[in-house]
Parts: structure tokens; sequence; C-alpha cells
């Protein structure tokens, strides 16, 4: 659980990385090319399989820690703890996880899959022809609908962030109560940033912030 | 400290035995005192409900100063009543005033199975410290004392994690029902001290071998353990129990 | 005539000339031998464990949920031991001696030196254990003082040495429980002792989840089951503490040693009503920086911070120069009770004094600013971290004074006041632990040896570990190697039928009452008479009062009383009420003892025995016994006096000033 997520998250890092060039304001160029680099290299789409063998895994191992735990309280509490010592995105990473399944459908619909297995119209960038992800993107973003469905995402990513960053390492054993708080903190401002971020990127669309 | 009188209506567990099925029973309790204990103002219901020819509500209880670890009640939501680091013995009525409502329930776990209204079998504590939860020397001649000194740091470390009373507020809390807090606490306390490190690798495998075939459930760091602990045993623990295990795991 | 099989020779080498020579049980005999093990504390605990790794098939009984929980966990301050580790001038003897003084010289010299020389493994095994024990920066061990001593022998974990110590016990028990040498029946309270052939062979235990009635056989059987200090209703000890195990044992025939001997700790947090079930304890190790005072005045009705330094009388120090705050438990008592009872208590209802640490926060607080280079601060600084160094040392206790009273320990005074603690009387037991019953042991707090008329702090658990892990393992042996030959009794045996007999019909005669009144109506009667009568201060007449008081209660208990519930199903009332009825005939031979002893010692004070100044007056020459009592029928026992002999250590008037 620990290591899958760890490791989906170094994933998040790479895909902040590329979304944020479109505020490089130059007609999504720059994001374009990065994009075209994701979709050919052929080493991208090797560790591509091992990223979605390993969000597999997570989801896998995710139900299943829901599920047997859940099975070890029979009979519940008339009066829920609640939030009386642990936060609510805490106890509901299943859920959380959950919601961002659903949202990654969506995603993949939207991106993933039009870049993989549909032709795209493309652009030139100095005799270089590349598919225009970067239209697609403008289109998708000036939905509502849209915008809305990818700002909760994030929402549910943050909060599932929230909790996991600083639950792995402690899964995974990090010992000292120093060393805790340096990554409770450091986990606290990422899941922040990162989700932001991310949410960014529709709302700077829809609010036509890139050109 | 000013003292007042109060009266409550309780909303009490009732179960007659394991194999029986349970049901919440309301009483009003009036002229209870604000310096009453917790349980002595469940002592004044006892003694009116027997006085009625009525069954006293059952719940366990000895010290009644905290430490021994027998009593648990569930309260209004929280293992152990409302206060920080504390057992129900040690909770008194000036947690409460007037007219107030309080639901008392007994640990939910399945490992924890209820053996009478507010009474739940813990022997499952007992089968995991049995895995290996002790240092194993004899009785005889050890070497002196102080033949072996101990860095301060890591004994009070020790210590801390040794205060554990095995009382299973943490399982009582978890979301998962999970015993991780106790059994670090145990695997911590041993670990840290350098007479506990010939056994460290395989304490921690078996006990939390046992820990799994007892029914508790895994740990997801919700951190609700550690809110309710009355020993306030840390969570740096149950990171310090993962850590043996995957060494353990790894070196085996 | 009693014998206490003292070995022959000089005090010191009694013990090693014993071991050398007592007969031994071959490993493969011990494998058939069964021993029953009746309570979990850290007598029972340790013995169980220790018994179990020799090889013997050991049975642990324990009325609590696990055997982690028995009452030797709420021990706080810490155990003594001769180690002289802080160099000022300990020793075996000094432990000894202090101990037979201390215990106003009403205990066994060699059985005390045993306990002194045994106390140094005590230590050097906790710690191969793991127990966590205080230590220096050096890394090595930290000791602390106690009361009626003037060394620092006494080794602490915080305010949790006992929770430690039997955590420790109870570990090396579960071990043994895993390697199926010790089978453990928790939730099982003793009901009966079964006697075959004049020896001890067996129990009846009621198991408290089912109410049903089992028997069990054991070559030999060994009571820890602790003390009885609830027969005053109020005591420190824990709800479920009682007497039935070793006085169903006394009225089979094992004699009582001095039953009136029990311990009233100074500081305890004061009772503040009548629905109270219990009292609590704050640690003697408290008494080493605080200081116990109360107002010059009579009924002084002033807050705490506005009585100047010069309207308080700090009477322990004034009365008791050489020891003051640190004077033996009996001593601090009675002095808060003598000024109480004149009119200076304080608190609502008068009945408290004063345990003040502000002088000790300003004390520490200077020496840790002199540390930090801080030479000038100002005086909240300075108190800033003396509170500090307090919150390490005392803590635990600190908080949990003011959980129960509301009060910050830290800012007012903490009120306290003298509550039962501990019962020094119990089973006479000879030097080998065994009782007047062939095959019987009693240990620990639950056995009258060690402490005399009064015990010193951090002695109890002392006693208690060294019974468990140093001395059972040696004398029991010298028994059961003449019974290597005896299979093991079957259940069926008519003994046992009709000791469960006896069980169940007193079941069902306590169920049959259908009275009106609550178990918990005349335990607090009890409790009253006794505390009045046969407390902290006794007289002929109180005492004569309270015998026929007590047979009046008796009668009552058996045709008023109320119990709900069935017998066969867990009935913590029926439990309560099979206890009761034990103390009630317990506390009647406490008063008949009481009032039999004509003299002051330790922790019993005859009103009619004390000095010009109020001290105890011990009468050595009529009463240097031991007061063992043979249970005769009802109302009626026979007093067996087993006279003290003191070689080495000659009694003196004990003055603390």
């Amino acid at each position: 659980m620990s290591l899958t997520g760890i490791f989906l998250i170094t994933f998040l890092v790479v895909h902040v990385g590329i979304n944020a060039c479109i505020w490089a304001n130059d007609g999504g160029q720059m994001f374009n090319l990065a994009s075209h680099f994701m979709a050919t290299t052929i080493v991208i789409r090797i560790i591509e399989v091992g990223l979605f063998a390993g969000l597999l895994l997570h989801i896998v191992q995710g139900l299943v820690v829901e599920f047997q735990n859940r099975a070890k309280r029979k009979i519940g509490y008339a009066v829920p703890m609640g939030n009386k010592g642990s936060k609510w995105y805490s106890r509901s990473m299943g859920l959380l996880g959950t919601l961002l399944l659903f949202f990654l459908v969506v995603h993949l619909k939207d991106f993933w899959v039009p870049s993989r297995f549909m032709d795209l119209p493309t652009t030139n960038y100095d005799g270089k022809e590349v598919a225009n992800q970067y239209a697609e993107l403008i289109r998708i973003f000036h939905n509502p609908v849209a915008v809305v469905i990818y700002i909760l995402g994030c929402a549910s990513l943050m909060y599932h962030l929230l909790h996991g960053f600083q639950s792995s390492f402690r899964t995974l054993g990090v010992p000292n109560g120093k060393y805790i708080n340096l990554i409770r903190n450091f986990g606290f401002g990422f899941s922040v940033i990162i989700s932001i971020a991310f949410a960014m990127m529709p709302i700077s669309v829809f609010l036509d912030w890139v050109t | 400290m000013e003292h007042y009188k109060m009266g409550l209506t309780l909303k009490i567990w009732r179960q007659k035995n394991s194999q029986s099925k349970g049901h919440f029973a309301t009483y009003k309790v009036e002229d209870i005192s604000s310096e009453m204990s917790f349980l002595e103002m469940i002592d004044v219901l006892n003694e009116r409900l027997i006085r009625e020819g009525e069954d006293p509500v059952a719940f366990d209880h000895d010290c009644r100063e905290g430490i021994c670890g027998t009593c648990s009640m569930y309260i209004n939501g929280r293992p152990h009543g409302p206060w920080h680091a504390n057992t129900v013995c040690q909770l008194h009525m000036r947690a409460y005033k007037d007219g107030d409502s309080i639901t008392i329930e007994p640990w939910r776990a399945n490992a924890f199975p209820v053996i009478k209204d507010l009474i739940v079998d813990r022997s499952a504590f007992d089968r995991i410290i049995q895995a290996g939860g002790y240092i194993s020397i004899n009785t005889g001649n050890p070497v002196d004392a102080n033949s072996l000194p101990v860095d301060k740091n890591l004994a009070d470390a020790s210590f801390a994690a040794a205060a554990c009373i095995g009382c299973g507020a943490c399982v009582a809390a978890c979301k998962n029902s999970s015993a991780m807090l106790f059994v670090s606490a145990k695997v911590s306390h041993l670990a840290l001290l350098p007479q506990g490190h010939p056994e460290r690798k395989s304490r921690a495998l078996n006990m939390v071998a046992q820990m799994d075939k007892e029914g508790f459930g895994g740990c997801t760091n919700t951190q609700a353990c550690e809110s309710v602990c009355p020993k306030e045993i840390s969570m740096t623990n149950i990171a310090k129990l993962n850590s043996e295990f995957i060494f353990a795991g790894l070196s085996e | 005539m009693l014998d206490s099989k003292i070995p022959p020779g000089a005090l010191e080498h009694k013990w090693n000339e014993y071991k050398g020579h007592v007969k031994l049980v071959n490993p493969a005999n011990k494998r058939k031998i069964e021993i029953i093990v009746v309570g979990t504390g850290l007598a029972g605990a340790s013995a169980a464990a220790s018994l179990g790794e020799m090889g013997y098939k050991v049975k642990a009984y324990c009325f609590q949920d696990s055997p982690r929980r028995a009452h030797s966990i709420a021990a706080q301050g810490g155990i003594n031991a001769a180690k002289n580790y802080q160099n000022d001038g300990d020793s075996v003897f000094r432990l000894f001696y202090d101990t037979i003084k201390g215990g106003d010289y009403r205990s066994r010299e060699a059985n005390v030196h045993r306990l002194a020389e045994v106390s140094t493994n005590i230590i050097d095994q906790c710690v191969a254990q793991g127990v966590p024990f205080a230590r220096e920066y050096g890394g090595l061990l930290s000791n602390r003082s106690f009361g009626g001593t003037q060394v620092q022998r006494t080794f602490y974990a915080a305010g949790q040495t006992g929770q430690q110590l039997l955590i420790g016990a109870y570990q090396a028990l579960e071990r043994q429980i895993s390697l199926g040498n010790v089978t453990m029946y928790a939730r099982h309270e003793m009901q009966e002792l079964v006697i075959i052939d004049g020896k001890a062979r067996g129990i009846i235990t009621r198991n408290l989840i089912s109410g049903k009635l089992e028997r069990h056989f054991g070559h030999t059987v060994v009571l820890c089951t602790g003390g009885y200090g609830n027969v005053f209703y109020l005591s420190t000890n824990a709800m479920g503490c009682n007497v039935t195990a070793i006085w169903k044992a006394h009225k089979k025939g094992a004699f009582f040693g001095n039953p009136c001997f029990t311990q009233i700790h100074p500081t305890c947090i004061p009772v503040s009503g009548d629905y109270q079930s219990k009292l609590t304890l704050m640690s003697e190790s408290l008494r080493n920086d605080g200081r116990i005072w109360v107002p010059k005045k009579q009924n002084d009705n002033r807050k705490p911070g506005e009585i100047p330094e010069e309207e308080r009388d700090y009477y322990l120090e004034r009365r008791y120069p050489a020891f003051g705050n640190l004077v033996p438990r009996d001593v601090a008592s009675r002095a808060a009770k003598e000024r109480c009872d004149a009119g200076y208590g304080v608190g609502t209802s008068r009945q408290a004094v004063y345990l003040d640490y502000a002088e000790a926060i300003i004390r520490y607080g200077k020496v840790e600013c002199h540390k930090l280079g801080l030479e000038n601060s100002t005086t909240e600084v300075i108190r800033q971290y003396g509170k500090e160094v307090i919150k390490e040392k005392y803590g635990n206790l600190f908080d949990m004074y003011e959980k129960i009273t509301g009060e910050n320990p830290y800012e007012v005074p903490m009120r306290i006041y003298p509550a039962v603690h501990y019962t020094m009387g119990g089973l006479w037991v000879d030097y080998e632990l065994m009782t007047t019953i062939p095959g019987l042991y009693c240990m620990g707090e639950a056995n009258f040896s060690d402490h005399g008329a009064n015990r010193l702090g951090a002695s109890a658990l002392m006693q208690g570990l060294a019974d468990g892990y140093f001395v059972i393992p040696y004398t029991i042996g010298n028994y059961l190697s003449d019974d290597i030959r005896t299979a093991n009794i079957p259940t069926d045996h008519p003994a046992f039928e009709s000791a469960e007999l006896a069980v169940s019909d007193r079941m069902t005669r306590l169920k049959n009452i259908n009275g009106t009144k609550t178990v918990e109506y005349f335990h607090k009667q009890l409790g009253k008479i006794m505390w009045d009568k046969c407390g902290m201060a006794r007289n002929e007449r109180n005492l004569k009062e309270a015998i026929t008081e007590i047979q009046q209660l008796k009668k009552e208990f058996f045709s008023d009383l109320k119990i709900p519930g069935d017998i066969y199903e867990m009935n913590p009332e029926l439990d309560k009420a099979n206890r009761v009825a034990d103390f009630i005939e317990l506390g009647e031979l406490m008063c008949i003892d009481a009032l039999n002893r004509k003299e002051s010692c330790g922790g019993h004070f005859r009103e009619e025995m004390q000095t010009e100044e109020g001290e105890a007056k011990r009468d050595d020459e009529h009463f240097t016994y031991v007061a063992a009592w043979e249970f005769k029928s009802e109302h009626e026992w026979e007093l067996h006096p087993e006279t003290l002999v003191f070689d080495v250590a000659k009694p003196t008037q004990r003055s603390y000033k």
C-alpha cells in the first residue's frame, strides 16, 4: 500500500511538471512538445505500463485493506467517534480513493485515450509534427461541468495525499519523532501545493488566463 | 473548585451474556455530585437497580486509580470518555452538567467479544504477549544490574512505551479495530533496551502474526488510538514496530 | 507449639546454609508435580513463572481478566535493594536493620535478613527482564530515598514502579504459558481449599463468567492473594482485593498472624463524600520534596496561599527534626490525625493536611537556573524551571491529583489524609513460607512475615518478588521431594466433593436471603466500624464495642442481604457478597487481636499505651511475639504466640527525632 502510494506520488510530480508547461503562455508549444515526448519515448511507454500496474495494485490493495478492516467490527457503535481523535479524511481513504478512481476514468477518457488511440489534430513546431493536445485541453476545460469535476478530483487527491503521504512513511517505519514531523509538514505542503497546481489548470483555462 | 449536583440521562448497553442479543436501556439518575468519579455515578445507579429488583449494570473495574487497565467504557463516542490521557475510573463528574445525556457502550471489536453488558473479553492481548512480548531469561543469577549502562534517552523512551496498561482503548477507538498501538508499545519497550535485542526479530514477527490471528485489523495510521490512549503511548511506536517488522521480515 | 523452622547458624549464613542443604526434586520428577498458584501479583506471577521455568506443572489463578491487572500494579514509589550504588553506606545489614526497626521489632530476624540478602538479585533479575528503571545520564540506575531510611536505596520507574515490575513478572509468566509450563485461569476465584490426609491438595474455584464451580488438584497450593485492607471499605486497595482465599485456608486450619497490623498511609487524597468507593494514594516519594503543614490557628478558613510562613506549622519537621517529613508511615499518619483531631485540619471536611511543593519548586528552579547560567532570574522564571523538574519526577502523581480533585498541585498545596493501605498481617508462615497446613504456602502481602508491625516504603515490592523469584523455588522443593510418589488425586475424591458442596451451599444461602439491603450497605457499615474503632488509634472500650457491632452486623448480613441475578451466571454482586461475608468474620478477628495486644507498636496504636509526648510505647516484655490465631468455631479463636528472638537487632525504642 505504502510502496505503491509513494510510487504514484512520484508520478504526480512528473505529471504536474508537464501540466505546468501550459503556463508558459506560448500557445501551448512547450506543453505539446512535452506531451509528444511523453507519448513517443519508448522508455516512458515502458514506465507507463509499470504505472498502470502500480495503480492497479494500489487499488486492489486498498480495496482489500478497506474491506478486511471493516469486517473486524461486526457490531458498530451507536455514537460514532467521528472527529474525536482522527481526521475525517484519514478515516475516508477508501472513499477518497474510490472518488479518485472515478475521476481517473473520466480523466483517462478525456486525455489519455484520445492521445493514444485516436488521431488528434496535429500542429507543427519547427518542422516537427506533434499532436495538438493543448487544443484538446483548451476545448475540454471550457466546459464548466468538466472544470467542476476536475476541481472535485483535485480536492479528493489533496485529502487522499494529506493522509496518504505521511501514512506511507509511517508504515515504512520511519522511526524517529523528529523525522515524522518533517515528513508530516512536508507531506502537508506537498499535498496542498500539488493539488492546487493541478486544480489551477482547468481553472486558468476556463478563466482564459492562458493564451 | 465549585461543586454542584446534576441529573443525567444514561443510555447504557445491556446484554445478558455473550450469546444473547443486546440492547440499549435508558436510566435517569438524580443528585449526582460533581465530585464523584464516573464509576461512582454508575455505583449509585447500580445500588438503585438492585433495590428495585433489577440486574445491575456489569462493568469491568478494579484499581480505580488509572493503572490496572481494567475499566473500559465507550462514553458518548469516545473510549474512556471526554478527558485527555484518562481512564474511565479517573473521569470525574465535573466533566458533565445538569441535564446531560450520556451513552455508554462496551469496547466494540470482533477480537473483544462482549461477555456481559459493558464487559468484554480482552484475553487476545494476553495471547499476543505470549507470542513474544518478553525477554527469554529464566530466574537465576543474571549479571549485576549496573554492568550494562543504558542510554538515559533510550531508557526513558522504553519506559514511555512500557507505560501501556493494556486497556484496549486503542482498539476501541480504531476504525479498523487494530491493536497496533498495543503491540507496538510492547515491541518498542523491549527493542529499545539492549536486553531485548537478541529476540527483536522473532518478537516483531510473531507478535504481529498473533495480532492478525486474533482478528484485529490493520493499521492505517489514522491516529485515533494515540488520541485516546490513557498513557499517551505515541504513534512513533507504531512506526518503530513497522521498521522492526520490515527489518525482521527482510533479514529472516 | 509453632515451629518457625529457622535454620541454625549465624544470621548472615542461615539462608546460604539452608540453600546448601535443602532437599531437591530432580527434573524428571518435577514434570510430574502440579503446583497451584492463586493470585498473579508480584509474588504470584513471579512464583508461577519461576516454578514453571524449573519444570513443575503450574496452574495459576486470578479473579481479574488478566494476570497483568493484579493490584501490585498500583505501587508507585519504588523497590528497595541493598545495592549501595550511591556509595552512601548502604549494606545488606543496614537494609535488614532498617526493616526490623521500621517494623517496630515485631518481625522475624531470619526472614528479614534473607529478604535483605536477595534484594540485590531482584534488581538484577528485573533489569535483565527489561524493566525500564530510571537511569542517570551515565546510563546507570538511579535511586531515591524513602521514608524510614537515611540512605538512597530505592529503585524506581517514575511513579509506576509496581506497574513495571508486575509487567516484567507478567511477561515471564506469559512466556511460561506459551511454553505450556503454566496453565492460566483468569476470571477464576478461589472459593475453598481442599485438604486430603492433612495436606493441601487442591482448590475449588468459581468461574466468574459462567458462575460454575470447578475442582483443581495440586500437589501443593501457593496462596499469593494480597492484602485485606478492603475490610475498611475505603482503602487504597483495588475494588476486587479480598481476603477470601486466605480466610478459607484460615478456617481450614491455617493460623492467621498479627491480623490487626494495618498500615495507614499518610499521603492519600482525602474523602470527598459518602459515595466514595475507594481512596487514592499519592506516593510516599512525594514526602522527599514536599513539606507537610497545617495552619497554626485552629479552624483557619484562609486559603493556603494567604497563610504567611510564620503562621504555618510544619509539624513533622517540628516534632521529628532528624527525619522530618520522611518519618515512617505510621508516625506520619498518626501525626496528621493528631493535628486534625485537634482542630487544625484543612479543606471543607477539616480531615486533611497540606503537602506543599512551593519551596521544592523554587529550590529545583534555582539549581536549574544555576546550571543554565541564569543567575539573576525572576521568581517566575525560577518557578517555571522548578516546575519542570517536579513534573519529570512526579508528573503522573500531580496529574492524578488534579484529575481527582480538580485542583492544580503546582499552584496550590495538595490536601492529603491518611488511608488504609497495606496489611502487615496475614497467614502465619514459617521460614519456608509454609502455613500451618502442610503443603499450603502463602507469600507476598497475604502472609504475615517480614514487615512486623509497620512496613517501610518500597519494601512490599521487594518482599513480593523475593518470595516469588528467590525463596519459594528453593523451599517448595524441600516439601515436594517427599511427595514425588504421590500420583495426581482425581477430583472426584470425596474431599473435593464435600469442598465443592460447601461452596455451593454457601452461594445458595447468600442468594436465598432475599433481604432488602445491598452488599455495599453492609460493606460500608463494616468499614465504618473498623475505621472508627480499629483504625489509626484503638482502645479497649472501642474494640469491645466493635466486636459486638460486627457480630450484630453479621447476623443482619445473613438475614437482610439482597443479591440480584442468578448463581450460575456472571454475577459481580454475588462475588462481592461472598467476599464481604469473609471480611465481616475477619473484622472480628482483627479487633480481637488488637484488643489482645495491649501495647502500641508500628501501625497498631493503643491509646492506653503512649509516652507523654504521644509517641507509641511498646511492651517488649509481654508482646515480643507474633500473634498466630487458630480458628476454633464461630466467634472463637485460640492464640498461639510465636516468641520473637532478637540476637542481632536489639530492640530499642524507635526514635526518629
